[in-house]
């Protein structure tokens, strides 16, 4: 599959751009909004981003590597970020985490962002979702979801379509 | 007629500072100039070497931007003290008082002031380069005896200095990728590799090919090429020259001889005309490796990979070992005797000269001593190939302006070579004597050849001209002698000997001063020094020179 971006992506990235004094400062927000339309930066990305900035592939490739919200392979359509950090795991983040992945059979053991079979749920443990009042917090794509039991997390589950 | 670059305006002085290192006061320039040559404040390292303290340090290098990473040159310092009225504050004795900064800072990135004081001695500076130094060692493998950096390694060198006998670090370490391939000639270790960064700028400030980075985050930082794009440009063994572990490996030399083993001889690179100065590296009469050596007149620290890697003919088994006559092995003194025999009988006109660029100064101008006793013409034979933006220039002879300014060719390379390829058919010439050239390649065929009388020929390697000689001597690659090149800019630069002569080869220098001697009677040069100075005092461009006042880097001459 070639890879080709759509003209309106293409015109936010320019437009995009056009916010920093230097190219490259923007080289953050073009990874978002590619991350943001294909769900993930494929390598074609990277370099296409690199193109557009002017810069070398691996100026890209190390800022997709450097930060973990960056996918360098596709994720489920739901992806379930569970908090470990430590309020989160003093409130049973890990009990969650093994309960989701039980559920939709992943191994709990596994380090790291598993993706179902079919291509629906991602579950990986994430750091500090800045809800430390209220943990164990979760998020299920953009929805930030607190306190959550094993019970509420078969309603979030049951909800993804 | 020798300039120090003379041409050049001097720059106007810079002021100077005075400062203290370890309680000795020296006076450093307030500006030194950066990696580009540009003036920058001078920084509290410098000062420190201006002092002859040595200051530990990875990432660091004089020829590169400054990145200030690896922490292992932080010192302690004070400044002058102001009271509220923005005066110094003085000691009882009269000195001023002296606030020492709470902090420590790195030596390489902080510039001085005056009155400064460095304190590079202090127990908290060494208790701080033992933790940097153990911090770096946490993830290294400790490979040593099977890494190649080995021996000329600074986290050996500063494990001596401030390293623990044993570690502390009971957990297990972090695992990275090893023998990563990262391009044609070069190696990565990625778990010896402490990050300084250094190859990073090496390659996109230098050789301005920004293909390397820091890929992933915390301690499993990896240097990576972009994934299919190899680490491929004429520089990149340099990174191997710089990285100050073992994480950067040339393919070629490693696993080949432990460096400590190594014999280290300072030359000049003959792959081109820029004379690249080097260190050649032998053991047993065997070539290992050409690592650059420091010339900022020439080339900075650096070289590149076509140069470096350009010595493995100099072993090749098909060298030319015997001295031939006539296809029978002879012996120096006799072909040398019938030679001279020869050219003493030949007609004024009847003796031409083809002589390579690639010979020294001195064997050219024994060369044309010889032309101007037998009134024959000479020439020598242009060798070119693509330049690039660093180093490497179009001209591939290393003394090509030696081959002028001894007067065996015109500014016009190779314009005589027509002249006496007609000499040859017309029977006018009768005697060539080729030096260092495959003629048959250059418009002087097999069959004009055999129509000469006496065909003399001094090279390394066989070829049809080698083939074709009545006499045929064999002579040394720059290597397995000593003598001069001048480059492109006009610097004279000599070279020493690093192995033997293969079988009965000589340095051409040595057989043709019998020769010359011979035939014209002239001598007072038996040593390459006395043959040198000779030359100096004969030809123009070099007067004034002398072998001694050439120096480890060479001298600029008008050209």
């Amino acid at each position: 599959m070639s890879f080709t971006v759509p003209p309106n992506l293409e015109a936010e990235i320019d437009e995009l751009i056009t916010h920093y004094p230097v190219k490259r400062s923007a080289s953050l927000m073009l990874l978002h909004a590619v991350q943001e339309h294909f769900g993930y930066i494929s390598q074609e990305a990277v370099e296409w981003i690199a193109k557009k900035l002017g810069l070398q592939p691996i100026n890209v490739y190390e800022l997709v590597t450097f930060y973990p919200m960056f996918r360098q392979q596709p994720v489920g359509k739901y992806q379930i970020k569970v908090c470990r950090t430590l309020s989160c795991a003093l409130g049973g983040s890990h009990e969650l985490y093994k309960h989701f992945c039980t559920k939709l059979g992943l191994d709990p053991h596994q380090h790291g962002l598993q993706t179902t079979k079919d291509g629906k749920f991602s579950v990986e443990f994430v750091e500090c979702l800045a809800g430390c009042g209220m943990a164990p917090v979760m998020m299920c794509n953009e929805d930030f979801y607190e306190n959550v039991s094993t019970a509420k997390a078969d309603e979030i589950v049951s909800q993804c379509k | 007629m020798t300039t120090q670059e003379t041409a050049k305006p001097a720059p106007p002085a810079i002021e100077k500072i005075k400062v203290k290192v370890d309680g000795r006061e020296i006076e450093v320039p307030k500006l030194s100039p950066d990696y580009t040559g540009k003036l920058v404040p001078t920084t509290m390292l410098q000062a420190c070497d201006a002092a002859k303290t040595d200051v530990p340090h990875y990432c660091y290098h004089p020829k590169l931007p400054i990145a200030g990473n690896c922490r292992m040159c932080l010192v302690e310092f004070g400044t002058p003290a102001l009271g509220p009225d923005r005066k110094p504050v003085m000691n009882p004795d009269g000195t001023p008082k002296i606030a020492k900064s709470p902090r420590p800072a790195i030596a390489c990135a902080t510039p001085i002031s005056p009155g400064m004081e460095i304190y590079t001695k202090t127990p908290t500076v060494k208790q701080m380069r033992e933790g940097v130094l153990e911090s770096l060692l946490i993830n290294h493998p400790l490979d040593c005896p099977i890494c190649d950096q080995a021996g000329e390694c600074k986290l050996q060198e500063y494990s001596v200095d401030y390293g623990q006998s044993a570690s502390r670090f009971v957990e297990p370490k972090v695992h990275k990728p090893k023998a990563v391939d990262l391009g044609p000639r070069i190696m990565l270790d990625a778990e010896r590799c402490i990050l300084c960064t250094r190859c990073i700028r090496f390659t996109r400030d230098v050789a301005g090919d920004d293909a390397l980075g820091i890929i992933n985050r915390g301690s499993y930082n990896t240097i990576s090429t972009y994934p299919g794009m190899p680490f491929d440009n004429n520089y990149t063994l340099n990174t191997v020259d710089i990285c100050p572990v073992g994480a950067l490996t040339s393919k070629d030399f490693r696993f080949q001889m432990r460096v400590w083993f190594l014999k280290e001889t300072k030359s000049v690179c003959t792959s081109c005309a820029t004379g690249c100065n080097i260190v050649i590296s032998s053991r047993e009469e065997k070539i290992y490796r050409y690592t650059p050596r420091e010339n900022d007149a020439v080339n900075s620290t650096w070289m590149c990979d076509y140069g470096r890697l350009n010595y493995k003919w100099i072993q090749r088994e098909d060298r030319l070992k015997d001295v031939l006559v006539r296809g029978q092995k002879s012996s120096w003194t006799a072909a040398l005797s019938e030679i001279a025999e020869k050219l003493k009988q030949a007609p004024t006109g009847s003796v031409a000269i083809v002589a390579s660029a690639r010979q020294t100064n001195e064997e050219l101008w024994l060369l044309s001593k010889l032309k101007a006793k037998l009134g024959g013409i000479s020439d020598s034979i242009e060798r070119t190939g693509d330049a690039d933006k660093l180093l490497l220039v179009a001209d591939r002879n290393p003394n090509t302006n030696g081959a002028r300014l001894t007067g065996i060719c015109f500014t016009e390379m190779g314009i005589n070579l027509p002249k006496i390829a007609d000499g040859i058919a017309s029977g006018k010439i009768k005697t060539l004597i080729v030096f260092g050239e495959d003629v048959t390649k250059h418009g002087i065929s097999a069959e004009l050849l055999g129509k000469l009388e006496t065909l003399i020929v001094s090279d390394i390697l066989p070829n049809a001209t080698t083939a074709a000689a009545h006499y045929l001597l064999p002579g040394c690659a720059h290597a397995e002698k000593r003598g001069t090149f001048t480059n492109t800019k006009g610097r004279v630069q000599k070279f020493m000997q690093a192995v033997q002569p293969k079988g009965d080869a000589r340095p051409e220098w040595d057989f043709l001063h019998d020769l010359v001697y011979n035939v014209t009677g002239k001598n007072g040069f038996l040593t390459i020094e006395g043959l040198f100075n000779e030359m100096a005092k004969d030809v123009p461009a070099f007067n004034g020179l002398t072998w001694a006042a050439l120096g480890n880097t060479g001298v600029t001459v008008t050209i």
